[in-house]
């Protein structure tokens, strides 16, 4: 049982949770995950390591609710517990070497953007962090990236929140005004990062995209995260969950992400009911 | 006078067109007469032969002598002294090609049934025995067992009873290995693994679940920073093989792992479960050995009609013989001698087919087996919207990949010393499908006992 000390809520749907989880803290990196059930019955879900302090034992969680099993996270409290917690899963981000960096995120994706921004930023990388969101209110982690990259631009879809366009326009704008990258490093949404990734090409900037894929075991052993990468099929949960870009098959994995589209709205409408009753 | 029949007595089982739509136990165990009318057909050979088929040497005759005159608890303390997982081997042992193949009354007629002995034997002890399992005085050394499968538990148990201190660390949220993950329930109900498990917590053993070993932390920090004296890896063979052929990555295909993890372990047969499975009209099983007996039963059970392709014939299959005629049982086709060469999808990226080749039988390979070759121009399509890949597995890399100096075979297994489980660390042992590859529960089991055993002398020559 994972004990959550802090909990707080970064906009209507995205919520922050520090965890007591010292061997996960103590082992964790940028770029890693972590799997928890909320309880006894519950399914298994991945969630990026957001932050960590190894001293303290903790590790904090971002995460979206989006579906049954985020919104069963999110009725839990301080002081409550989540059933399990395994990691850290995954491999970390390769940062060595890297000396100049733009981080892609869009939407809760930039939750699992902030670890590694922090991380390039902490070694001395020069960093420019883009990061989109649909509106102002949907807005998370702005102080955050403001303090950990040198350059941060900001944009959303309806222009509320910095400029109003696309993360790919704001990294366009980058590029042609000269900037150069030893490497993009991509999060969030399925369709946006197919995107960056057909731009850099364009440019032939190496790129890293951050793979979701539905996960159950996250330990290699059932394949139901398995991509197609360079022809070749890998799984996201011990190969990932980072792959270069360009060899990404971005269409079959939106595909595969929508495999459960019916059955999870089911659950999560049968979920809502539940808490609405206990509410009554 | 032994009783002559040249039959096994039955086991009574729910019937076909009840039990294909529930979950529970197929195979509902022998009566007491049953039982002792069944043990009364052997003939307790001198030579023994039976016991030679037993890969972990369980005095058969002696035990099965005991049931005849009705003392099943002597008995079981019989079996348990070869055998700490007697409820689980006689309900899964693949035991006609084990000891009921080497059984004298399978010359002329069926052998005596030995498993369904073994696990009356077993189900009544757990059934009636109210004995608490002793705590056993500590030693003071410390172990430490990775993975939940049978060869974990079994050398786990093993040194606890000796009165080591031992952890055993599972990357699942439960323990079990297989027998909880892979294995449905209707043929090995989870109860009984977790009873096995709960009788371990009893007699000390600590059991750590939702740690990797290899990413929470690596079995050099067990031994060094945590400090235990020595490491079990029981880590078993779990990552899936796919054919890699084209259509293999559309929604519908899952390895075999993964449908029977999100139905055993995960439970999603259940209407209230949170983890969803697909629910299909069609499923069709690529391979023969129990995995896809498994996989297509489950699919049987959620509702589907199911047809299982094995590129060779029916006298090959790998499968229990007992599950495939179950299998037939409850209305699953087999397809024999067909190899899938596509499957195809439709344009939401939903499996729609399933495009086979015909195979004849050729020249015999390295195993003896006469090889399947392709028949040129005998392609046809089975209509199908979900296909599970059952094609076996290998051992899971991170292990070996996160310990230096741990020696593997090319294809994953570590390599270990046949006897003691000694692999090329010092204090290292392993055993079951993390050495072996996918195989069997009894051979996992003996392995985790013969490592226990070797663990055992090990720490007691190093105390010295
Ligand atoms: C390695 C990894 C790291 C992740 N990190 C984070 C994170 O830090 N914060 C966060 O909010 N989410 C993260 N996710 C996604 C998160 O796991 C899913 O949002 C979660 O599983 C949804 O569970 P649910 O039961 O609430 O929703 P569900 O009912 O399962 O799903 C609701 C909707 O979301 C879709 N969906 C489900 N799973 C995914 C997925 N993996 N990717 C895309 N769409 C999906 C479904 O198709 C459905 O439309 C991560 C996923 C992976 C694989
Ligand atoms: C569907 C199916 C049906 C089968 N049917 C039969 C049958 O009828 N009869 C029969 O005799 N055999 C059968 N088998 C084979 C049998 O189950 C296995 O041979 C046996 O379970 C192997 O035992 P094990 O202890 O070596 O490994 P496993 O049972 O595989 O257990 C290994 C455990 O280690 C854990 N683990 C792995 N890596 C790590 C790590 N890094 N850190 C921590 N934990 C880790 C895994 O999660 C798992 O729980 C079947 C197998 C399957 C999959
Ligand atoms: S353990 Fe298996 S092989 Fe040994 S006697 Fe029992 S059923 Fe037969
Ligand atoms: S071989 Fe058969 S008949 Fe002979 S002792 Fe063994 S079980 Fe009994
Ligand atoms: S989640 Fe099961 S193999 Fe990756």
């Amino acid at each position: 049982m994972y004990k959550i000390l802090e909990k707080r809520e970064l906009n209507p749907t995205v919520t922050l949770m520090v965890v007591d989880a010292p061997l996960v803290a103590k082992k964790g990196e940028p770029g890693q995950f972590i799997i928890l059930r909320v309880d006894e019955e519950g399914e298994r879900i991945p969630l990026t390591i957001a932050d960590y302090d190894r001293e303290k034992g903790t590790v904090t969680i971002i995460f979206q609710v989006v579906g049954a099993t985020t919104e069963k996270l999110n009725h839990l409290n301080e002081g409550d517990y989540i059933h399990d917690f395994v990691g850290p899963l995954g491999r970390a981000t390769k940062t060595e070497g890297l000396k100049k960096v733009a981080v892609v995120g869009g939407g809760v994706g930039c939750a699992i953007a902030f670890p590694v921004t922090k991380k390039l930023h902490e070694q001395g990388c020069e960093v420019h962090a883009i990061a989109g969101f649909r509106s102002k209110d949907l807005v998370i982690l702005e102080d955050e990236f403001e303090k950990n990259s040198t350059k941060f631009v900001r944009v959303s879809d309806d222009g509320t929140w910095g400029d109003k366009g696309l993360v790919t326009d704001a990294l366009r704008k980058l590029i042609e005004s000269g900037e150069t990258y030893d490497e993009v490093i991509t999060i969030g949404p399925l369709i946006m990062m197919k995107f960056v990734c057909a731009l850099t090409k364009e440019y032939g900037i190496k790129t890293v995209a951050s793979m979701n894929p539905i996960m159950v075991d996250g330990t290699g052993m059932c394949g139901g995260c398995r991509l197609t990468v360079g022809g070749e099929t890998k799984f996201a949960c011990v190969d990932g969950p980072e792959f270069d870009g360009h060899e990404i098959d971005f269409d079959e994995a939106m595909a595969r992400s929508a495999t459960y589209k019916d059955f999870e709205r089911h659950a999560y409408e049968e979920t809502c009911n539940l808490f609405k009753a206990e509410v009554k | 006078m032994p009783n002559m029949s040249l039959k096994k007595n039955e086991m009574p089982s729910q019937s076909p067109d009840v039990r294909r739509s529930n979950f529970k136990e197929v195979a509902l165990g022998y009566t007491e007469e049953q039982a002792i009318d069944e043990a009364q057909r052997c003939l307790h050979c001198k030579n023994k032969p039976c016991v030679g088929g037993c890969p972990v040497h369980i005095d058969i005759p002696a035990f099965i002598k005991e049931v005849a005159e009705g003392n099943f608890e002597k008995a079981y303390e019989i079996i348990s002294e070869s055998s700490s997982l007697p409820a689980v081997c006689g309900r899964v042992c693949p035991q006609e090609t084990q000891c009921e193949q080497k059984c004298v009354r399978g010359i002329k007629g069926e052998p005596v049934a030995i498993g369904r002995l073994e696990r009356f034997v077993a189900d009544y002890h757990n059934a009636h025995s109210t004995e608490k399992a002793k705590t056993p005085a500590k030693n003071g050394h410390r172990v430490a067992v990775i993975g939940s499968g049978p060869a974990g538990l079994t050398c786990a148990g093993d040194l606890a009873k000796k009165g080591y201190d031992v952890t055993v660390f599972e990357a699942l949220h439960l323990a079990g290995g297989v027998l909880v993950y892979g294995i449905p329930e209707f043929r090995l109900p989870k109860s009984i693994v977790q009873k096995e498990i709960d009788t371990l917590k009893e007699i000390g053993v600590k059991i750590e679940t939702n740690v990797v070993v290899g990413k929470t932390f690596s079995i050099d920090e067990l031994l060094d920073e945590y400090k235990f004296e020595a490491v079990f890896i029981g880590s078993g063979a779990g990552l899936p093989k796919f054919m890699n052929i084209k259509g293999e990555n559309l929604k519908g295909v899952y390895s075999a792992n993964e449908f029977l993890t999100r139905i055993n372990l995960m439970k999603a047969y259940k209407p209230d479960s949170s983890t969803p499975v697909q629910q299909s009209k069609h499923v069709s099983v690529v391979g023969g050995g129990n995995v896809a007996m498994d996989a297509a039963r489950c699919a049987r059970r959620l509702g589907a009609e199911v047809t299982v392709v094995y590129r060779r014939t029916e006298a090959e299959l790998p499968a229990r013989r007992e599950e495939v005629e179950h299998a037939m049982e409850e209305g699953i086709e087999f397809k024999f001698l067909t190899n899938p060469v596509e499957i195809t999808g439709d344009e939401k990226g939903w499996v729609n087919g399933l495009i086979c080749r015909q195979m004849e039988l050729g020249e015999p390979d390295e195993s003896g087996r006469r090889r399947p070759v392709p028949v040129e121009g005998s392609d046809f399509k089975i209509d199908t919207d979900c296909v599970i890949m059952a094609l076996g597995t290998s051992p899971n890399p991170l292990i070996k990949s996160t310990t230096k100096g741990l020696e593997t075979q090319k294809w994953g297994g570590i390599i270990a010393d046949e006897e003691t489980g000694l692999t090329s660390r010092e204090g290292v042992y392993a055993g079951g499908d993390a050495v072996t590859g996918a195989a069997t529960v009894i051979l996992a089991m003996g392995a985790g006992k013969n490592a226990a055993a070797a663990i055992d002398e090990y720490l007691q020559n190093k105390g010295e």
